[in-house]
């Protein structure tokens, strides 16, 4: 209490009193406080003079301070000052930075790319960047692809071809692989038949006896698969029909499945249910012709190409 | 709160301004040369020429936009950022090691914020005179020539600190061109900026702000507080030896040595007497004070003016002391003029110093801490030699491409690929071949470049796949991929890597 009326006595009040004697303090702020404050007036004034600040009418003030971009249609334009004028100025910047490599690109062939040391490193980091902006989400980022989905763009097996050529055709005009359903043509022994022959022609495990008469199947007209596949089931890279006799699956997961029924199982499910779901976009329009080169080189690149 | 206590708390404690007296003796004589040493390195390294084929004549440079450190023969890409993690290391490693030998050595000798303000007190000593000028013009009224004094002190401070700022510019561009262009006004805007920053904290911490910045900023000397042990040697008062039984006495007539040789010369016969006993005139007076119980301290506070952190060595060791070894020399300064002993206040170890018969003090190393800090030092350092001396011309990354791992082709061979990034850290042109060690010649394809040529900083990058039979890949778990420059089969360098196969699937 004796410490109450000693405070009381040095240290100004509000004069107010509760309850007898309960007092609130009237403390000054703390002078580095209130220079702080003054501070960060002129700062605010200072700012706003410069940069966008109060909303005024339609509009706001802009300040004194500028900023000139090239918009989307190739106009200078001189703004007041904003964070996405600065945004397409820095776009801007890095794409006149990456300007001289494009025009390389666009002049130079294929093979010329290929092998410059420079643009080979200028493909490998920017089509990395490409691919994954564009390819990756279906052929996943290293192009490795999804079994029974999406291609492996790493392997040495092209189903369209892997020359340069081939590979921007593809990129320009987009692709659909189809293949018939065979479940309501032929029986269910048919097509067992049918994938005993497609697992011998790997060497995948199968029954020699249903493989022979698979194979007779396979050139008959009955099922007619040599029409797409060709006669030596190697296929055919005009139409997309894969080649039946390597060891790369795409639409039948065969490696994965367990034992040999499985991978048997496997090849059925895709000759009776059919596939309708190869369909790669069109990049032509959305892509520049430089970045489809870039990227043509880079796929090649990376399952070696032909 | 206690009452009032508002009042008399500030936001914070104002400075009490610290006047040095200068002093004479081994540790100011060691300061200076250390202070002219580090000086003459500092300001006249960027001058020193240097030819160099592809960079300027500068013996030490820090080419920042062409990514390299030049320095004498070396030329230091980032990719030898490990170098300066050794360096930090053993920078690190050395001021444990010494502290924990000899203490703050570090702070009272070699630190800059210490040579930078011993510098500025030295100019400030040579315009405005001794301590007591000093403090005189301190309280007289701002006249002419407080006027002139202080701000010539400070124009001269001001001029220090742009040296000293341009100096550190100079480091990172040509440094005579920098020194036209800065001054025509042609400099990069960075130059400015960066000296103007310099000057400003320079002349901040080393003119204004000095022993504050030992005491409030700097957290090293702090933390090596936790370094000491009872074994280091430190700047110590030996307070049992100066302060006797009823504790310090100033000289006074009748108890002093000028009266004590007075009295000699006066009473011939008794000083002859005197003198038989083999005994100085300092050694008698001392004799004679410590009968009376008084310690050697003659209390003449020199130790306390000559401190540039202005603190009172005889109240213990203490942390703000920088341990800069001047109140030595001024002590030993008085206690030779009285002929006392010397060592008042001297390096010292507190194990010493609390034990019944001190010896004289001597640098300990044989401690477990000690050691393992110098174990640390000497193997660091070694390595850091080591790696430098037989650094290669080139710097090489492979990494194996891991999406995906692996690839079964048509025919059921196996591939890996792996992407190699070769950087010429060599002055001219460079060829590289690649080849493989541990498969078959034919298993390595490089697609155009098995060869490939590498302009000098720059790098290149190389995709190289291998492709290996079933059976041959599964007993391939690592081969060695090779990088050669042309011509120099000696500085060739491999490097070890997976081949993954199915079977190895998780």
């Amino acid at each position: 209490m004796s410490e109450q009326k000693l405070q009381s006595q040095t240290v100004q009040t509000t004069g107010h009193a509760w309850d007898g004697d309960l007092q609130e303090y009237n403390n000054p702020l703390p002078a580095w406080w209130v220079y702080t404050f003054y501070a960060t007036v002129i700062f605010s004034i200072v700012y706003w003079t410069i940069y966008p600040s109060w909303p005024f009418g339609k509009g706001w003030i802009g300040g004194v301070s500028d900023i000139t971009y090239v918009n989307s249609e190739g106009e200078t334009k001189t703004h007041s000052w904003n964070t996405r004028a600065l945004l397409l100025e820095d776009l801007n910047q890095a794409a006149s930075a990456q300007k001289p490599y494009f025009d390389k690109v666009s002049a130079m062939t294929y093979e010329q790319i290929a092998k410059d040391p420079e643009m080979n490193g200028f493909i490998l980091s920017s089509g990395k960047a490409l691919f994954a902006d564009n390819c990756a989400p279906c052929h996943q980022a290293g192009g490795q692809g999804v079994v029974g989905f999406f291609p492996n763009l790493t392997d040495d097996d092209w189903l369209y071809g892997g020359s340069f050529d081939t590979i921007h055709e593809t990129l320009m005009g987009g692709r659909r692989g189809y293949m018939p359903t065979f479940g309501e043509v032929l029986s269910g022994e048919q097509i067992d038949q049918l994938a005993n022959y497609v697992a011998s022609l790997s060497g995948t495990n199968h029954d020699a006896g249903k493989a022979a008469a698979g194979n007779v199947l396979f050139h008959s007209e009955t099922a007619a698969c040599y029409y797409c596949h060709s006669s030596d089931a190697k296929g055919r890279k005009d139409i997309g029909a894969p080649n039946l006799t390597d060891n790369i699956w795409l639409w039948a997961d065969v490696p994965a499945a367990e034992g040999a029924e499985g991978k048997i199982a496997a090849i059925r499910g895709v000759i009776s249910s059919g596939l309708n779901r190869g369909v790669m976009p069109a990049w032509a329009g959305r892509l520049s012709p430089e970045q489809i080169k870039v990227l043509t080189v880079y796929v090649h690149e990376l399952g070696g190409g032909q | 709160m206690q009452t009032g206590l508002e009042d008399q708390l500030g936001l914070y404690q104002k400075r009490i301004p610290i006047f040095t007296r200068s002093v004479k003796g081994n540790f100011r004589r060691f300061k200076t040369s250390v202070l002219v040493l580090a000086y003459a390195i500092y300001f006249l390294l960027p001058w020193l020429p240097w030819s160099r084929l592809d960079a300027p004549a500068q013996a030490v440079l820090f080419d920042l936009p062409g990514r390299r450190f030049l320095i004498f023969g070396l030329t230091v890409y980032p990719q030898d950022v490990i170098w300066l993690a050794l360096l930090l290391f053993i920078a690190a490693i050395l001021l444990f090691f010494v502290t924990g030998l000899v203490g703050r050595a570090f702070c009272g000798y070699f630190c800059f914020q210490t040579l930078w303000t011993d510098f500025y007190i030295w100019i400030e000593h040579k315009i405005q005179g001794e301590r007591p000028a000093r403090v005189r013009l301190y309280r007289q009224p701002w006249d002419r020539e407080k006027v002139l004094k202080v701000g010539g002190t400070h124009v001269l401070w001001v001029l220090a600190s742009f040296w000293t700022g341009l100096t550190f510019v100079a480091y990172f561009t040509y440094a005579p061109q920098l020194v036209v262009d800065f001054f025509t006004a042609q400099a990069a805007t960075a130059a400015y900026i960066t000296t103007g920053i310099l000057t400003l904290s320079t002349y901040a911490a080393a003119g204004l702000m000095r022993e504050q910045i030992c005491t409030y900023v700097c957290p090293y000397g702090r933390f090596q507080s936790v370094m000491y042990e009872a074994e280091t040697l430190a700047v110590h008062y030996d307070a049992r030896r100066g302060e006797g039984t009823l504790g310090r006495a100033v000289v006074r007539a009748g108890r002093g040595i000028v009266t004590e040789r007075r009295r000699a010369a006066a009473e011939g016969g008794v000083a002859v007497e005197r003198r038989r006993d083999n005994l100085s005139a300092g050694q008698r007076a001392l004799a004679e004070r410590q009968e009376k119980g008084y310690g050697d301290c003659v209390d003449c506070g020199l130790c306390v003016q000559v401190c540039p952190v202005g603190i009172d060595i005889r109240e213990g060791l203490q942390y703000k002391c920088i341990s800069c070894g001047l109140c030595i020399d001024a002590c030993n300064t008085i206690m030779d003029s009285f002929g006392f002993p010397r060592g008042l206040i001297r390096y010292d170890s507190e194990k010493n110093l609390a034990a019944a018969t001190p010896a004289a003090p001597k640098v300990q190393w044989k401690r477990l801490k000690t050691i393992g800090y110098g174990v640390a030092l000497v193997l660091m350092t070694g390595y850091l030699g080591y790696s430098v001396a037989t650094r290669g011309s080139f710097d090489r990354a492979v990494n194996q491409i891991r999406q995906p791992l692996y690839v079964v082709l048509s025919n059921g061979d196996i591939r890996n690929r792996y992407q190699i990034r070769i950087t010429n850290k060599a002055a001219q042109d460079q060829v590289y071949v690649i080849s493989a060690r541990g498969i078959p010649a034919d298993a390595l394809d490089l697609g155009n470049f098995r060869e490939i040529t590498i302009k000098p900083g720059h790098s290149g990058l190389v995709q190289a796949s291998v492709r290996l039979p079933l059976a041959v890949a599964t007993k391939t778990p690592h081969f060695e991929l090779v990088i050669t420059p042309q011509g120099k089969p000696a500085e060739e360098r491999s490097e070890k890597v997976r081949f993954d196969t199915p079977g190895k699937r998780p």
